[in-house]
């Protein structure tokens, strides 16, 4: 077969498609306007249904309004719960990501143990934050140490593939050059990737700090502790003023988490 | 360099002793295909050859970043070949290396890169917080000092320039207090008085030291200039290994394939097939 073929007109071109050929890009499309159709037929939509759920909506916003900040203390006492839980659990999570990232970055580690630690992360990540939590729960009790395990796992888990990302994306060099002088594998950790991976490592860390301050607000509503507790319970008493209050206290909260994260990401360079 | 050793064989032994030495890397690519080369007094040796000879996998196999197939490397008479991870990085320690893309660690001062030449003799925890002998410390301003960056120390090694960052390079293979230094392709990365004046550096340094010293090299008239000795490597083997003087255009045949050997490039004319561009500079 030749690489041009004759009966190409030269002035035309198309790109390649992603998909090879154009016959299967329109088999693409097509069998995603099929599988959308047939799901939407499937879940079968109730219009009245939803209808139904805007009045109710309007009531409970009322009941919203105004929210009642009447019980602050055990509003205080959530959030401060939910912040420790945030912080702690980051914490323990970075020290646990250190080897996992270490052991993950198959420029460093030995197959088997790469596989190992790969293989660890991926069924580490299969199970959302909830889903640990509830299993925490169930082990440890109701209450923040369910929490706190809960994001520390979580955290350990995703700051370890971010830093072995970061590790298998770094500069060969170095490590090749401290390595000739006969360093040991600590130092040539220490002294060619650490220095190579900090700055993104610290950010990271910094947005899973943030991150984890959003999740502290959720995985009390499994019974985890912090503030998401606090407002699971207001719900379930339909004590909508207070939970509007506690949302309100949540959004300001994620809010400042967002600005110190931003802030301190853009001081790393 | 020892008397003793050479009244027993009533010639010297070799400081570096390739014997045979292969490499077959995993893609089947066959890299090196049995090298002999012995090195036995301080001398500057060039490595030339095409890209793909096996140049930068020889050096390599030395201090072992690449693992030999099969073969013997003694290091004053020892077997790097044959050593474990522990007896390696004590051989490593004794080997200075010098790279073309200067390989230093760009967030880190001069002076942590040069100290980290010292890693082999400082234990872990006394390295991370940077607790070197004061000798070390010393000797780290005086290499400095030697290759040209007095008063550098502190900056760091991504402020610096090729040629700048390469001297820093050398300062660190340096602070091994090495007995043979490996320099894979040093000059390739910097223009050609740069290139220059680190050459006259390692070759100062090659017999203010008394250190033999390996050099993969590019460019052949740096290497004629500069170097004691050229080896010259094809398709793994070794094609040329004499005196610079001796390197005339059938020995270029022979490492790098048929060539007008004879054209001067300076006066050649300007090739027909691209157009000049005097204009765009």
């Amino acid at each position: 077969m030749s690489v041009v073929s004759p009966s190409i007109d030269p002035a035309t071109w198309r790109p390649p498609t992603l998909f090879g050929t154009r016959a299967r890009r329109t088999a693409f499309w097509l069998a995603v306007a099929a599988y959308i159709v047939w799901s939407l037929s499937d879940l079968n939509i109730d219009g009245a249904r939803v209808l139904a759920g805007f009045p109710r909506a309007l009531n409970m916003f009322e009941r919203m309004i105004p929210p009642s900040f009447e019980r602050w203390e055990i509003l205080v006492n959530g959030m401060v719960e939910s912040i420790q839980m945030a912080i702690a659990s980051s914490l323990l999570g970075a020290v646990l990501a250190l080897p996992i990232g270490i052991a993950a970055a198959v420029n460093l580690a030995p197959r088997p143990i790469y596989l190992l630690a790969r293989g660890f992360i991926v069924v580490g990540r299969t199970f959302h934050e909830i889903i640990i939590a509830i299993f925490f729960v169930k082990l440890f009790g109701f209450g923040p140490v369910a929490g706190l395990l809960t994001l520390a796992f979580a955290s350990a888990i995703f700051l370890g593939k971010m830093l072995a990302e970061d590790i298998e994306n770094m500069k060969p060099g170095p490590v090749e050059a401290v390595r000739a002088t006969g360093a040991t594998f600590p130092q040539v950790v220490a002294y060619a990737v650490a220095p190579q991976v900090m700055v993104k490592t610290l950010g990271v860390f910094i947005y899973r700090l943030d991150a984890n301050l959003r999740h502290s607000t959720v995985v009390g509503i499994v019974g985890a502790g912090g503030i998401g507790q606090t407002l699971s319970a207001s719900f379930s008493r339909y004590d909508y003023d207070f939970a509007s209050a506690i949302l309100l206290s949540i959004a300001a909260l994620v809010a400042l988490g967002e600005w110190f994260s931003d802030w301190a990401r853009r001081r790393l360079r | 360099m020892s008397a003793t050793s050479q009244i027993a064989e009533g010639k010297p032994r070799p400081i570096l002793q390739i014997e045979s030495l292969e490499k077959v890397y995993a893609t089947g690519k066959r890299a090196l295909g049995g090298i002999d080369l012995a090195i036995d007094h301080p001398q500057l040796v060039a490595v030339i050859g095409s890209s793909g000879a096996g140049k930068s996998t020889l050096i390599r196999c030395i201090n072992r970043l690449v693992e030999p197939t099969a073969g013997r490397i003694l290091l004053n008479g020892e077997d790097v070949v044959a050593l474990d991870r522990k007896g390696l990085r004590a051989a490593r320690r004794r080997i200075g290396m010098i790279f073309q893309e200067y390989n230093l660690v760009e967030r880190l001062t001069v002076m942590q890169n040069v100290l980290s030449g010292r890693l082999g003799y400082v234990g872990f925890f006394a390295s991370l917080r940077y607790r070197f002998p004061p000798e070390d410390i010393r000797g780290a301003f005086a290499l400095l000092d030697r290759v040209g960056l007095d008063g550098y120390h502190n900056r760091r090694a991504d402020a610096l320039s090729g040629g700048q960052r390469q001297r820093v390079g050398i300062a660190r293979a340096l602070m091994q207090r090495p007995d043979l230094l490996l320099l894979d392709e040093p000059t390739a990365s910097l223009d050609p008085k740069t290139a220059r004046q680190i050459m006259r550096l390692v070759k100062e340094l090659v017999s203010e030291r008394q250190t033999p010293a390996i050099i993969n090299i590019h460019d052949v008239a740096l290497a004629k200039a500069f170097a004691d000795r050229i080896v010259g490597l094809k398709d793994g083997v070794v094609a040329f290994d004499d005196d610079p003087a001796k390197l005339d255009d059938a020995a270029l045949a022979d490492i790098y394939g048929d060539e007008d050997w004879t054209a001067d490039t300076e006066d050649a004319p300007p090739s027909e097939t691209l157009p000049a561009r005097e204009t765009a500079s």
